[in-house]
């Protein structure tokens, strides 16, 4: 009796398991090009559009000193890679460091603003009239008045990197949530307490976003003044090795260093993109993964 | 915690004569007087824009009352208050148990051994201790709620103010929380003021119903609830509840009617 019972119900249950599985297996097989495809897809359009720049170029016989073909950019890339490299470095070196110094001060001065309206009103017009100017129109006053090229290249990176910095950061430590802001006074929260329990840890997503952004601005400054200073020598980045290689029509060399701020760029993104997942992973909506 | 029966507490907070004006001249607050004795439950009950919010707010101190005066028992200090708001008010950033620990570090305490425990225990009585590192946006909105009161709780407060706390949850876990918080009550023998514009969540918590009416807001009304803690679904289903409940709610309609004859 059992058995005879038992025996129709194991045979719909193996029925209705494959089934159920196979189900699950497209799903999962689905999910599992998608996560290829992902990294595939833009890789290999970025090698069909280099096949083509290539192609581009012998199709229509354009010459090396015009447009180059994508192996001679990559030859020269290797074979100035001593100059380049060094050249890579201080850009790299202006950049970061300029970063560092509009976090300290946009940050600070962010702090100081919410601390003080007096220190607002007082200095936010400065920081407005500094972002809206172009940074190319006060590059050659800034060279004529600082001796150091590096500190002159240093302070325009500056000026275009701080301002996202110390917008962002006054805007965040406005949005304190009420109810808490509230909570922190039935506390009786000092100043301190409150800005580094609230108004700071509130503030945070704000400041990374701003980081973002200021971090392509940098490298646009340090880029941009390199142009403007213009002198070479031995301390040279890569935006005065690019303008040295145009006046001598070293066009593949032109690419080369092209090429290499392009990746700094992406590298400086991809640092802060990290540095903010990191930090906001946890608990903040931007991180959070839905199903 | 044994409390004293009603007329026998000790009081430990004087409203006398306070009135509250806005700039734009509306008059939330016409001479309350109100007098909050230890290990009271009292609810405020009224129709919306009568000012229980507003007198939560003067005693929490978030604004000065325009006229009168609001006076603790023997001065206040900053160990009086523990609030919990409409919304859970977590800090999004931080653990369950750094949010507990939050009026702790106000009072400028580490995070102790002794300290820890506590926030433990509280979080126990709220039945979240297996929650400790859990961040608020892992929990449910009753959870947040939970980790709001044990928050309110853990330092043991004079007194704490409830801003209508479980308005916002479904009926389910609103009754659950209503039965949490008189278990909790139980235990600690707290001090409650509870704004509500729910007359039966005002009968079964409370011991003390100050009914409120509307321009200008006043208390027009109290209501002495006379059954015993601990209360349960035999408290709800009784007949005594629903007297009281009736009462309550000819009171709230009469409230009603006099801000229609106001206007």
């Amino acid at each position: 009796m059992t058995i005879a019972d038992s025996g129709p119900k194991v045979a719909s249950k193996t029925d209705a398991g494959p089934m159920f599985d196979a189900d699950e297996e497209r799903r999962a097989r689905r999910r599992r090009t998608e996560e290829i495809a992902k990294y595939v897809i833009p890789l290999a359009v970025m090698a069909l559009a280099i096949w083509y720049w290539d192609r581009l170029v012998v199709w229509n016989e354009i010459e090396p000193y015009i447009l180059p073909r994508p192996g001679l950019v990559l030859q020269t890339l290797i074979e100035d890679w001593g100059t380049l490299f060094q050249s890579l470095l201080i850009t790299l070196q202006i950049t970061g460091l300029a970063l560092l110094v509009a976090i300290v001060g946009g940050v600070g001065l962010a702090v100081l603003f919410s601390l003080s309206r007096f220190a607002e009103m007082s200095f936010s017009p400065f920081a407005v009239i500094l972002q809206v100017t172009p940074i190319v129109s006060i590059a050659p006053l800034i060279f004529i008045y600082i001796e150091s090229r590096l500190v002159g290249l240093l302070l325009c990176a500056w000026i275009v990197a701080f301002f996202p910095i110390l917008a962002n950061t006054t805007l965040g430590l406005k949005s304190t949530d009420h109810n808490l802001s509230d909570l922190f006074t039935i506390y009786k929260a000092n100043r301190w307490q409150r800005l580094i329990h609230l108004q700071l840890p509130s503030a945070l997503p704000y400041f990374l976003g701003g980081l973002k952004i200021a971090g392509g601005l940098a490298l646009i400054g340090a880029v941009v003044a390199e142009y403007v200073a213009g002198t070479g020598g031995m301390g040279s980045g890569l935006a005065f090795r690019i303008l040295e290689a145009s006046y001598r029509l070293q066009i593949p060399r032109m690419f080369a260093a092209l090429i290499l701020i392009a990746l700094t760029g992406v590298i400086i993104y991809a640092t802060t993109s990290l540095i903010s997942h990191l930090a906001l992973r946890k608990w903040h909506e931007s991180a959070l993964k839905r199903e | 915690m044994a409390i004293a029966p009603l007329g026998e507490r000790p009081p430990i907070l004087h409203m006398r004569e306070v009135d509250k004006t806005f700039n734009g001249g509306v008059v939330a607050l016409r001479r309350m007087n109100l007098d909050v004795n230890e290990g009271d439950f009292i609810s405020l009950l009224g129709p919306s824009g009568c000012g229980k919010s507003t007198a939560l707010r003067l005693i929490a101190g978030l604004m000065p009352p325009t006229l009168g005066r609001i006076e603790w028992e023997g001065g206040q200090s900053s160990d009086d208050l523990g609030v919990v708001f409409q919304e859970p008010t977590l800090m999004p950033w931080a653990t369950v148990e750094k949010n507990v620990f939050l009026p702790f570090r106000m009072r400028g305490k580490r995070m102790t051994s002794e300290v820890k425990d506590r926030i433990y225990e509280v979080l126990s009585m709220v039945g979240l201790e297996n929650f400790g590192k859990s961040y608020p946006r892992e929990l449910s909105g009753g959870m947040k709620m939970r980790v709001s009161i044990a928050r309110a709780m853990a330092t043991n407060p004079r007194l704490i103010l409830m801003d209508e706390p479980f308005a916002a949850l479904d009926e389910i876990t609103r009754q659950k929380l209503n039965d949490d918080l008189l278990s909790l009550k139980a235990q600690t023998g707290a001090t409650v003021i509870f704004v509500t514009h729910s007359v039966f969540e005002s009968v079964f918590l409370s011991d003390r119903i100050l009914v409120m009416a509307a321009r200008p807001g006043r208390i027009i009304h109290e209501i002495e609830v006379d059954a015993p803690y601990p209360r349960g679904i035999e408290w709800r289903t009784s007949q005594r509840y629903g007297e009281v409940a009736r009462e309550a709610s000819d009171m709230l309609h009469g409230a009603l009617n006099l801000q229609e004859a106001a206007e």
